[in-house]
Protein backbone atom coordinates (compact mmCIF):
# COMPACT_ATOMS: atom_id res chain seq x y z
CA UNK A 1 0.00 0.00 0.00
CA UNK A 2 1.18 3.48 -0.39
CA UNK A 3 1.43 4.54 3.22
CA UNK A 4 4.32 1.33 3.18
CA UNK A 5 6.36 3.92 0.53
CA UNK A 6 8.71 6.70 1.42
CA UNK A 7 7.11 9.98 1.75
CA UNK A 8 9.13 10.92 -1.79
CA UNK A 9 7.11 8.06 -3.54
CA UNK A 10 3.68 8.67 -2.00
CA UNK A 11 0.98 10.44 -4.18
CA UNK A 12 0.42 13.12 -2.77
CA UNK A 13 -0.23 16.77 -3.61
CA UNK A 14 2.45 19.05 -3.95
CA UNK A 15 1.53 21.20 -1.01
CA UNK A 16 1.83 18.23 1.26
CA UNK A 17 5.28 17.78 1.88
CA UNK A 18 5.18 17.00 5.85
CA UNK A 19 8.19 14.35 6.28
CA UNK A 20 9.38 15.17 2.64
CA UNK A 21 13.34 15.27 3.05
CA UNK A 22 13.64 17.20 -0.27
CA UNK A 23 11.45 20.22 1.82
CA UNK A 24 13.73 18.84 5.29
CA UNK A 25 16.89 19.40 4.21
CA UNK A 26 15.76 23.37 3.24
CA UNK A 27 16.34 25.76 5.57
CA UNK A 28 13.14 27.77 7.41
CA UNK A 29 13.41 31.67 7.38
CA UNK A 30 11.45 31.88 10.63
CA UNK A 31 11.21 35.78 10.92
CA UNK A 32 8.58 38.11 10.48
CA UNK A 33 7.48 38.92 7.04
CA UNK A 34 6.13 42.51 6.39
CA UNK A 35 2.88 42.37 4.50
CA UNK A 36 3.12 44.69 1.28
CA UNK A 37 0.37 47.12 0.08
CA UNK A 38 0.02 43.79 -2.54
CA UNK A 39 -0.60 41.26 0.29
CA UNK A 40 -2.97 43.69 2.66
CA UNK A 41 -5.03 44.24 -0.54
CA UNK A 42 -5.55 40.56 -1.76
CA UNK A 43 -6.08 39.61 2.04
CA UNK A 44 -8.94 42.03 1.51
CA UNK A 45 -10.19 41.08 -1.43
CA UNK A 46 -10.28 37.90 -0.31
CA UNK A 47 -12.19 38.31 2.51
CA UNK A 48 -15.03 40.59 0.75
CA UNK A 49 -15.24 37.11 -1.74
CA UNK A 50 -15.90 35.34 1.64
CA UNK A 51 -18.60 37.84 3.60
CA UNK A 52 -20.42 38.18 0.23
CA UNK A 53 -20.49 34.45 -0.40
CA UNK A 54 -19.38 34.69 -3.94
CA UNK A 55 -16.03 32.32 -2.89
CA UNK A 56 -14.67 30.35 0.28
CA UNK A 57 -11.45 29.67 2.11
CA UNK A 58 -11.98 26.06 1.35
CA UNK A 59 -11.98 27.85 -2.82
CA UNK A 60 -9.23 29.46 -1.99
CA UNK A 61 -6.94 26.44 -1.21
CA UNK A 62 -8.15 24.32 -3.78
CA UNK A 63 -7.33 26.64 -6.30
CA UNK A 64 -4.09 27.26 -4.87
CA UNK A 65 -3.41 23.43 -4.39
CA UNK A 66 -4.58 23.73 -8.35
CA UNK A 67 -1.86 25.76 -9.47
CA UNK A 68 0.99 24.43 -11.66
CA UNK A 69 3.92 22.72 -9.41
CA UNK A 70 6.60 25.48 -10.83
CA UNK A 71 4.60 28.19 -10.34
CA UNK A 72 3.45 27.26 -6.89
CA UNK A 73 6.93 27.04 -5.59
CA UNK A 74 8.07 30.52 -7.34
CA UNK A 75 5.19 32.35 -6.43
CA UNK A 76 4.99 34.34 -3.06
CA UNK A 77 2.23 33.64 -0.50
CA UNK A 78 -0.40 35.90 -1.76
CA UNK A 79 0.36 36.05 -5.49
CA UNK A 80 -0.41 32.32 -5.07
CA UNK A 81 -3.99 33.14 -3.90
CA UNK A 82 -4.14 35.64 -6.18
CA UNK A 83 -4.49 33.36 -8.71
CA UNK A 84 -6.47 31.12 -6.95
CA UNK A 85 -8.77 33.89 -6.63
CA UNK A 86 -8.72 35.08 -10.35
CA UNK A 87 -9.15 31.60 -11.88
CA UNK A 88 -11.56 30.16 -9.74
CA UNK A 89 -14.05 33.93 -9.88
CA UNK A 90 -13.54 32.71 -13.90
CA UNK A 91 -14.36 29.23 -13.71
CA UNK A 92 -17.52 30.70 -11.49
CA UNK A 93 -18.65 33.26 -14.44
CA UNK A 94 -18.09 36.28 -12.24
CA UNK A 95 -16.13 38.08 -14.95
CA UNK A 96 -14.38 36.54 -17.95
CA UNK A 97 -10.65 35.84 -19.14
CA UNK A 98 -11.04 38.85 -21.52
CA UNK A 99 -12.33 41.28 -19.22
CA UNK A 100 -9.46 40.54 -16.61
CA UNK A 101 -7.05 41.37 -19.08
CA UNK A 102 -8.55 44.72 -20.14
CA UNK A 103 -8.88 45.12 -16.37
CA UNK A 104 -4.96 44.71 -16.04
CA UNK A 105 -4.01 46.40 -19.10
CA UNK A 106 -6.24 49.73 -17.98
CA UNK A 107 -4.84 49.38 -14.08
CA UNK B 1 -21.70 7.92 16.11
CA UNK B 2 -19.47 9.47 17.68
CA UNK B 3 -15.76 8.12 18.48
CA UNK B 4 -14.78 8.15 22.09
CA UNK B 5 -12.01 9.52 23.50
CA UNK B 6 -9.46 6.37 23.81
CA UNK B 7 -10.81 4.63 20.60
CA UNK B 8 -8.01 3.13 18.68
CA UNK B 9 -8.54 4.55 14.90
CA UNK B 10 -7.00 3.72 11.61
CA UNK B 11 -6.94 5.94 9.02
CA UNK B 12 -7.90 5.31 5.70
CA UNK B 13 -5.20 3.94 3.57
CA UNK B 14 -6.73 6.24 0.66
CA UNK B 15 -5.07 8.56 -2.51
CA UNK B 16 -8.09 11.07 -4.12
CA UNK B 17 -5.25 12.70 -5.30
CA UNK B 18 -5.14 9.67 -7.80
CA UNK B 19 -8.05 9.72 -8.99
CA UNK B 20 -8.55 13.49 -9.80
CA UNK B 21 -9.32 16.80 -8.79
CA UNK B 22 -9.81 17.05 -5.33
CA UNK B 23 -9.07 18.78 -1.54
CA UNK B 24 -7.97 16.79 0.96
CA UNK B 25 -7.36 18.23 4.69
CA UNK B 26 -5.66 14.53 5.70
CA UNK B 27 -1.85 14.68 5.45
CA UNK B 28 -0.46 11.97 2.79
CA UNK B 29 1.83 10.78 6.23
CA UNK B 30 -1.24 9.89 8.25
CA UNK B 31 -3.15 7.81 5.73
CA UNK B 32 -2.69 3.89 6.90
CA UNK B 33 -1.37 4.88 10.18
CA UNK B 34 -2.61 3.86 13.51
CA UNK B 35 -3.79 6.64 16.61
CA UNK B 36 -6.07 7.56 19.58
CA UNK B 37 -8.80 9.73 19.22
CA UNK B 38 -8.05 12.62 21.95
CA UNK B 39 -11.67 14.06 21.44
CA UNK B 40 -14.13 15.22 18.98
CA UNK B 41 -13.75 19.07 18.45
CA UNK B 42 -17.57 19.78 17.15
CA UNK B 43 -18.93 18.86 13.20
CA UNK B 44 -18.24 20.92 10.69
CA UNK B 45 -19.34 20.76 7.01
CA UNK B 46 -17.16 18.77 4.53
CA UNK B 47 -14.11 21.10 3.31
CA UNK B 48 -13.64 18.26 -0.02
CA UNK B 49 -17.11 19.50 -0.85
CA UNK B 50 -16.63 23.36 -0.06
CA UNK B 51 -13.42 23.47 -2.15
CA UNK B 52 -15.78 22.78 -5.02
CA UNK B 53 -18.68 24.58 -3.67
CA UNK B 54 -20.97 21.91 -3.21
CA UNK B 55 -23.50 21.17 -0.82
CA UNK B 56 -21.19 20.32 2.79
CA UNK B 57 -22.16 17.49 4.96
CA UNK B 58 -21.31 18.93 8.32
CA UNK B 59 -18.72 15.84 9.44
CA UNK B 60 -17.45 15.10 13.17
CA UNK B 61 -14.05 16.54 13.91
CA UNK B 62 -11.60 14.76 15.95
CA UNK B 63 -7.91 15.33 17.44
CA UNK B 64 -6.01 12.30 16.95
CA UNK B 65 -2.77 11.39 18.53
CA UNK B 66 -0.33 9.41 16.79
CA UNK B 67 2.93 7.96 18.00
CA UNK B 68 5.70 9.87 16.38
CA UNK B 69 8.16 7.04 15.42
CA UNK B 70 6.29 4.79 13.21
CA UNK B 71 5.38 8.35 10.83
CA UNK B 72 8.63 10.53 10.94
CA UNK B 73 11.99 9.73 10.19
CA UNK B 74 14.62 10.37 13.23
CA UNK B 75 12.34 10.55 15.67
CA UNK B 76 13.19 11.30 19.37
CA UNK B 77 11.59 9.48 22.55
CA UNK B 78 8.12 10.37 23.32
CA UNK B 79 7.48 12.48 19.82
CA UNK B 80 3.92 12.57 18.87
CA UNK B 81 1.44 14.32 16.45
CA UNK B 82 -1.56 15.83 17.35
CA UNK B 83 -3.87 16.38 13.70
CA UNK B 84 -7.10 16.75 13.21
CA UNK B 85 -9.12 14.37 11.13
CA UNK B 86 -12.72 14.14 9.64
CA UNK B 87 -14.92 11.40 10.64
CA UNK B 88 -14.62 9.40 7.24
CA UNK B 89 -11.26 9.08 7.07
CA UNK B 90 -11.05 6.44 10.29
CA UNK B 91 -12.35 3.08 11.07
CA UNK B 92 -11.73 1.60 14.48
CA UNK B 93 -8.90 -0.47 14.89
Amino acid sequence: MEHDLPPEDRPHAMHDIGGVSRFMCEPVDPSPHTLTAFDREVDAIRQILGMKQVMSVDELRRGIEALPEADYHRLSYYQRWMLSITGTLVAKGVFTEAELAAALRDA
Amino acid sequence: MTLAPGTRVKVRDDWPETRGPCHIRTPHYLRGETGTVVRHLGDFPNPEDLAFARPAARLPLYHVRFALPAIWPEPHAGDEILAEVFGPWLEEA
